[in-house]
């Protein structure tokens, strides 16, 4: 039987990396997440199943520490808050235009600057269309339970792996402080050497054996013609991640008039608000996007014709409902509404903003 | 005129010195007088004597040696410009089997990645670092780098580097030995053959001491950048031995023994 606990969701998402056979964690102290590290520092995972874990100088380090033991084919995780991934999006781009593996977590914050160490989802821009330099996308997928903190460590680097890409686990300071109830997978085997050797000898840093060329690890490739190409390469991958990587959740949209679309904590709450609504005659319904990128731009598009308006909720001055006015091509309205600076929506305020912002009473 | 083969000229019977297998057969892509191929060399001359070619993980920098993936034949990865001790710690950290080295230039290891460097060095990280200061930043065209010596002249200190203005130059090869994690420390230098044969033999210690486990191992190049210096390989290298050496003064700074 699975072992059931109680947990805080940076508990949580610590011992995930534990029992999904993670190789190596590297990161920095940083509120609203420490406890990740001070979790696995405490729990000595080199004891239950060999995985290193470092505090590193700085986040610049704790990502390049990453860099480095990723290049090798291990199973490599670091996580941070906002102005510490903020700091790692050099090595983040490397990363990417390398096309190495391993999985981030960020467990947002407000900003910008110091901000605040409340929660926040003001980095949706940053993880989703870029953060740092080139032409290159994280994979994002956004818990908004403990229980999924758990269930997208393997899934994250199920598709770490399958795409050599890195992805991101977009949390925020709601999740990964509030404590429920979770269920634990069981302990995962670790990779062997001779395993990722067999299994990764095209690409990974393992040393050169005889018979093979040596393996590089680079982002550069100066001869223009050259970088172009890899370049389209990487946007074929794009395409393909686009078209089968696409996860949401929809709930009570069958015959919603109205719907709220949030990610994360703010879709919890909009869950309390669906309800309110409801009780209150007015048909709405939650779409929830897990993966943000890929974002589910047809997913929501289907839905126009029997919609009559949208609204995104997000702890941020409006970021993805950018992405859901593209969804809908602009045809029906859409708006936003959200609380900054560390403060979190009300489910009641949400039902106040879809009454003045949309249905216009 | 009958064209004259190379074989003609280097038969089997009086050769005496030939390339390292384990240099790739691309041309090195330095200014010729330059350094940087004669380090390469030593450090691929050490890991083919010790038989360890399998079980080498190298990390290149920014700088004009970001390319040494490429002469190299060995597995390697590129770091950004500053990290890679970072990138080497994590490396070892998976593999504490295999011999991991980084190779720097002074940009790269004593400016951008100074923190790295020194806290590498002070968690006493089992891995080699190779570290060339030829005072100045040769890749992005020769401006002033943290080696720079009072008063030469650089492209971001056209009259001088001025002390009093820029700060004073940093001797990162003293600083690491006082850190209780290296066990290893040396500054040497490749523009004579003695000179060579006592640096490949201080790079060749260095992975001896990642063998041993003692630590970080660090060996110091004082090189030249004749290019970025704006003179001839060989005024380059009468300067070397006139005004950097007598401020970086070669010899073993630290060792704590193999056993
Ligand atoms: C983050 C970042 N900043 C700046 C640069 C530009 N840059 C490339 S190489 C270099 C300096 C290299 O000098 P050094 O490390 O001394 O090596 P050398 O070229 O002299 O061998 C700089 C500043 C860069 N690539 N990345
Ligand atoms: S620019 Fe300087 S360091 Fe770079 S290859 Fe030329 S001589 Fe060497």
């Amino acid at each position: 039987m699975r072992e059931i606990k109680l947990m805080k969701g940076n508990e949580a998402i610590a011992e995930a990396f534990i029992r999904a056979g993670v190789d190596a964690y590297f990161g920095y102290p940083i509120t609203p997440q420490s406890e990740v590290i001070e979790y696995l520092m405490y729990e000595e995972p080199h004891k239950r199943t060999g995985m290193v874990v470092l505090q590193a100088e700085s986040e610049i380090a704790a990502i390049n520490m990453v860099y480095g033991a990723a290049c090798t084919g291990k199973k490599v995780v670091t996580s941070s808050s906002s102005p510490g991934i903020s700091l790692m999006q050099e090595g983040i781009s490397y990363i990417a235009g390398s096309e190495v593996p391993c999985v981030l977590v960020n467990v947002v914050r407000g900003g910008p600057g110091l901000g605040t160490i409340q929660p926040s989802q003001a980095d949706y821009f940053q993880s989703t269309k870029g953060g740092g330099h080139g032409d290159y996308h994280l994979i994002v997928i956004a818990p908004s339970s403990v229980q999924e903190m758990v269930d997208f460590v393997p899934l994250a680097f199920d598709l770490a792996f399958k795409y050599r890409n890195p992805v991101i686990i977009q949390s925020d300071g709601v999740i990964g402080q509030m404590m429920e109830k979770v269920e634990l997978f069981e302990q995962m085997p670790r990779m062997t050497n001779e395993e990722i050797k067999q299994k990764y000898d095209d690409w990974a840093l393992t040393g050169r054996t005889k018979g093979r060329e040596h393996n590089i690890i680079t982002s550069l490739d100066l001869v223009s013609e050259r970088q172009e190409k890899f370049n389209l390469k990487l946007k074929e991958k794009y395409d393909r991640v686009e078209a089968e990587e696409v996860r949401y959740e929809k709930i009570m949209c069958d015959d919603a008039d109205y719907i709220f679309v949030a990610y994360g904590s703010s879709s919890r709450i909009c869950q309390k608000s669906v309800k309110l609504a409801r009780e209150a005659g007015i048909k709405v319904g939650l779409f929830r996007p897990i993966t943000l990128y890929p974002f589910p731009f047809n997913e929501i598009k289907q839905m126009v014709p029997h919609l009559k308006g949208i609204l995104t909720v997000e702890m941020s001055l409006g970021q993805m409902v950018y992405d859901v006015k593209a969804a809908v091509e602009y045809r029906i309205l859409v708006e936003h509404y959200g609380r900054v600076g560390g403060m979190i929506p009300t489910p009641e305020a949400i039902v106040d903003a879809l009454k003045t912002k949309i249905i216009g009473d | 005129m009958a064209e004259i083969k190379l074989e003609d000229i280097i038969k089997e019977e009086n050769k005496v010195f030939s390339k390292t297998s384990l240099f790739t057969e691309k041309p090195l892509s330095y200014c010729p007088g330059c350094g940087h191929g004669v380090a390469h060399r030593l450090v691929l001359e050490a890991i083919e004597e010790m038989g360890i070619v399998e079980n080498v993980i190298g990390v290149a920098p920014v700088g004009c040696s970001v390319l040494a993936y490429e002469f190299m034949n060995i597995d390697m990865a590129e770091a950004p410009h500053g990290r890679a001790t970072a990138l080497a710690t994590g490396i070892k950290r998976v593999y504490p089997e295999k011999f991991v080295f980084t190779y720097q230039g002074d940009g790269d290891l004593a400016a951008i990645g100074t923190g790295e460097t020194i806290h590498t060095c002070n968690r006493g990280e089992n891995i080699t670092i190779v570290f060339i200061n030829n005072g100045i930043y040769g890749m992005t065209g020769g401006q002033m780098a943290p080696t720079t010596i009072p008063k030469m002249k650089t492209s971001t200190s056209p009259y001088g580097r001025q002390v009093d203005m820029m700060g004073h130059p940093l001797k990162m090869t003293e600083i690491v030995a006082q850190l209780p994690g290296t066990c290893f420390v040396a500054r040497h230098a490749v523009h004579t053959p003695a000179l060579v044969r006592k640096a490949k033999k201080a790079i060749r210690t260095a992975f001896e001491y990642q063998k041993a486990k003692k630590g970080t191992s660090f060996v110091e190049i004082v090189s030249n950048c004749n290019s970025g210096w704006k003179m001839t390989p060989i005024q380059a290298i009468k300067w070397l031995e006139e005004n950097m050496l007598p401020f970086y003064e070669l010899g073993t700074l630290k060792e704590i023994g193999l056993d």
